[in-house]
Order: structure tokens, then C-alpha cells, then sequence
């Protein structure tokens, strides 16, 4: 599991992220929620080691996760991020031939991932190609040729057209898993509703709520922050 | 008024020039391209010596004549080494090390404007810092700037005119030589005003193929 300690991150003379603690099992999917500026893509940044933290710690199976190499944490981003000079099959190789993983393991490994995600037959597809939805999935595929552990989404359906949003949740949904912890970040409520199993409310960098998601969408919030309660009534 | 038909049998005699300028402009962009990537990859490393050395290198390079540095390496390094350099040499030599400091602002620049985002991604898939640059970075760099680098071939190319002063026989020289032998000035040198601008025009409707192939991938 990811053991997050009183994680802060200072940028100029504010704090960003202002002491969070949480955990977010393997099996689960964690969501976390909160208006924009709240700090949320800044936590996956500093989760994902793209930013340095300020102060605190974060452990992932007991390991500090300075420790962990770069290609045990995957990204998904917002705007997938794809080489876009690089053809799909290209895009999914790359970083596990630069791993020293020979050229033709990697290339049948990622045959059966876009299989997987219904890309099969697009390998030699550049991204400038194919739709949004499979340029996220081809985003997700990518992420998912070194076997990480700990798969981050930064808001990875708020780039899409709504029919695709539901496709890509399912996508997310379906990589739960004994082995795997997964932090989605998202404004997308119902996303979170459907797939997430907790729900961390983020606001002004401070971890406001860490409920069970179901408690976070009962009609009843009465526990929740009052800030959650707005968030959420706003969007109704 | 025009003689024509007097540097007539000269022709062949200005048209070997151009395979001369040709041989100094490809030669120069050979050489001067990988130092001006290596100087632009100075310019973004988180080494402040290496830094401060190119952009040093650029300053110099950009902030003198060319005909200078042409006459410094020309003149000066048969007395500075002894080497008895040939106007060739000293040709290559000067326009290399000039055209790479301008080409690397561009490289500089067009590695610059590639989305921060691209190595984000790279540094989560764990992929080394070599191959992001060579197999992310560049060829994106590279594509995106190709119209800038063509802009400085065709500037390398007119300005190779400028060996004709240190005695290289290249298309301006030759015609040059014809019009001293003929008393005719203006028709050489139309001619080889000519020429210049027919290779600019091929180098530019390359290029422009090239570009449109390159954005379709």
C-alpha cells in the first residue's frame, strides 16, 4: 500500500499541499476530489517524483518512494502525452527496450495490451491518427508495459468527449487488481462515484475528507466537511 | 551594349564553380550541424560551465564579421601553428564554426518550444536522459525548426561567396576571373548571380517537400 506522512510541498512563499496524510490501498481505487487550484494534480506530481516534496514522507510497501525507480510509478496524463513522431507500437516500446528489455518481448507484450484495449490493428498508427478516447488508451497501454505497481490518473477523462468517459472509466476499473494501488484524480464526480472505492476531498491543499466512497456520495453527507457538502451540491 | 557571345566558350569555366560552393556549403552544414546541436545541448544543460562556454562560443561567433574569422583562420594560423592552411581548409573551417553558432540558437529554440509535457512523460516511463533527448526530444526539435536550418544552409551558401577573397576559385571567383579576361564585368557576373539564386531555389523547393512530408507523418 502507498503510506502518504504529513506530505507538504511549498512553492514560493505558499504551501501547496499543506501535511496530508492518507493510505490508499492495493485493490482500491482512490479517488481524489476537489475544485480546481485544490492541489490535486501537485500531489500526483509529487507522487510521481516529477516534483520534488517539501517536507514529510511517502512510503509504498514500506519502501521510501525515493527508492523506487521512475518506471515503477505510472502517469497517466490529462493530454496523454504521447510521442506523437512515434508510431502506437513505438510509443509502448520505448521505454521498455531503453530498460534494456529485448526489442521482441516488448513489441508482443504491447501486441497483447492494445489487444486488450481494443487498439488491436492500430500498432502502426501515428496519435495524430486515431480519436481522443484511444489516444487515452493508448496513454494507459503505454503506462502499463513495465508492470507498475502504483498507476496515477491525472484527471485522464477531462480531455474527452463524455461518451468516452464511461469507456475510459471501465478501462481504469478493469486494472484493479491484488497487485496494484491506483490514485485517480478527477473533477469527473460520477467517474469517482462509479469506480472509486474512497474518496480524499482536497481543498487549498488540505485533505479535508478521506471517506469510504459510498459514505462520500450518500445523500446523506452530514460527516463530510462543509466544503465537500458544497462541492458536491454545487455540481447538483 | 551586352556581349554575351564572347563568355560564351567561359560558361563551363563559371559553371564548375558551382559544384565548389556546393562542396563548401555541404561540407560546412556537415560539420557545422552536429557542433551546433552539441552547443545547443550545452545551452540547456544543468551545467553552468558548459552554459556559459556556449553561449560564450555564440556571442563570439554571431557578434564578429565572417570575413574576419575567414581572414583570422586564413591568415593567422600559418603564423600562429605553421600549418600552411589552404583556402579551402580555412573556407570550411570558418563557415562550420560560424553557421554552428547560429544553428544552435535555433536548436536551442526549437528544443525550447516542445511541450514540457513530453518529458514528463519520458521521465515517468523511467527512460534515460539520452533517450529522451535523441529519440523524444530531438526529431520533434528537429522537425519543427527544418525551415530555420534550410534558412541557414541557404545563408551558408550565399555567403560562401566570401572564400573568393582568400583565392578559392568558387562560382563568384571563377566569374570574377572570366571578367578580368574578357574586360566584361557585367555578364559573368549576372551569370553567377544567377546560378547563386537557381540553387537557392532548388535548396528551397526541397525543403518545402520535404516539410510537407514531414508534417503529414
Amino acid at each position: 500500500m502507498l503510506n502518504v506522512n504529513n506530505l507538504t510541498k511549498k512553492a514560493g512563499n505558499g504551501e501547496i499541499l499543506k501535511n496530508l496524510s492518507f493510505i490508499a490501498k492495493r485493490s482500491e481505487i482512490t479517488a481524489v476530489i476537489g475544485p480546481s487550484g485544490s492541489g490535486k494534480t501537485t500531489l500526483l506530481r509529487c507522487l510521481a517524483q516529477l516534483t520534488p516534496i517539501s517536507s514529510g514522507n511517502v512510503q509504498f510497501s514500506g519502501q521510501d518512494l525515493k527508492e523506487l525507480s521512475h518506471g515503477e510509478i505510472g502517469l497517466v496524463f490529462q493530454n496523454f502525452h504521447l510521442f506523437p513522431h512515434l508510431t502506437i507500437l513505438e510509443n509502448l516500446i520505448l521505454a521498455p527496450t531503453s530498460h534494456g528489455i529485448q526489442k521482441e518481448i516488448a513489441v508482443q507484450k504491447a501486441h497483447q495490451v492494445l489487444k486488450q484495449f481494443s487498439l488491436g490493428g492500430k500498432e502502426k498508427r501515428f496519435p495524430s491518427e486515431i480519436s481522443g478516447g484511444q489516444k487515452q488508451r493508448v496513454a494507459i497501454a503505454r503506462a502499463l508495459m513495465l508492470d507498475p505497481p502504483l498507476i496515477l490518473f491525472d484527471e485522464p477523462t477531462s480531455a474527452l468527449d463524455p461518451e468516452m468517459v464511461k469507456e475510459v472509466g471501465e478501462i481504469i476499473s478493469s486494472l484493479q487488481d491484488s497487485k496494484r494501488v491506483i490514485i485517480l484524480v478527477t473533477h469527473e464526480v460520477r467517474l469517482a462515484q462509479r469506480i472509486a472505492s474512497r474518496v480524499l476531498f482536497l481543498d487549498h491543499g488540505i485533505l479535508l475528507d478521506n471517506v469510504e466512497s459510498a459514505e462520500f456520495f450518500s445523500t446523506d453527507s452530514t460527516k463530510l466537511s462543509k466544503r465537500a457538502q458544497r462541492f458536491l451540491s454545487n455540481l447538483s | 551594349m551586352l556581349h554575351f557571345t564572347d563568355i560564351l566558350p567561359s560558361i563551363p569555366f563559371i559553371l564548375a564553380g558551382v559544384g565548389v560552393t556546393l562542396k563548401f556549403t555541404i561540407l560546412s552544414l556537415l560539420c557545422g550541424l552536429p557542433l551546433g546541436i552539441g552547443l545547443a545541448l550545452c545551452k540547456i544543460s544543468h551545467f553552468l560551465i558548459l552554459k556559459k562556454i556556449a553561449d560564450a562560443y555564440t556571442s563570439i561567433f554571431r557578434g564578429t564579421p565572417l570575413l574576419v574569422q575567414l581572414s583570422l583562420i586564413f591568415f593567422a594560423t600559418p603564423q600562429l601553428i605553421g600549418y600552411p592552411i589552404s583556402a579551402f581548409e580555412a573556407g570550411v573551417i570558418a563557415f562550420s564554426l560560424n553557421s554552428a553558432a547560429y544553428s544552435s540558437e535555433i536548436i536551442r529554440a526549437g528544443i525550447g518550444a516542445i511541450d514540457k509535457g513530453q518529458w514528463d512523460a519520458a521521465k515517468v516511463l523511467g527512460i534515460p536522459y539520452k533517450v529522451t533527448l535523441w529519440k523524444i526530444i530531438l526529431p520533434q526539435a528537429l522537425r519543427n525548426i527544418l525551415p530555420a536550418l534550410v534558412n541557414e544552409m541557404v545563408n551558408l551558401l550565399k555567403e560562401s561567396a566570401l572564400v573568393s577573397i582568400i583565392g578559392e576559385t568558387d562560382l563568384l571567383r571563377r566569374a570574377q576571373v572570366v571578367a578580368s579576361e574578357k574586360f566584361l564585368y557585367f555578364e559573368p557576373l549576372l551569370i553567377a548571380a544567377l546560378l547563386y539564386f537557381l540553387m537557392v531555389m532548388i535548396i528551397s523547393f526541397f525543403a518545402k517537400k520535404l516539410e510537407k512530408k514531414l508534417n503529414h507523418a
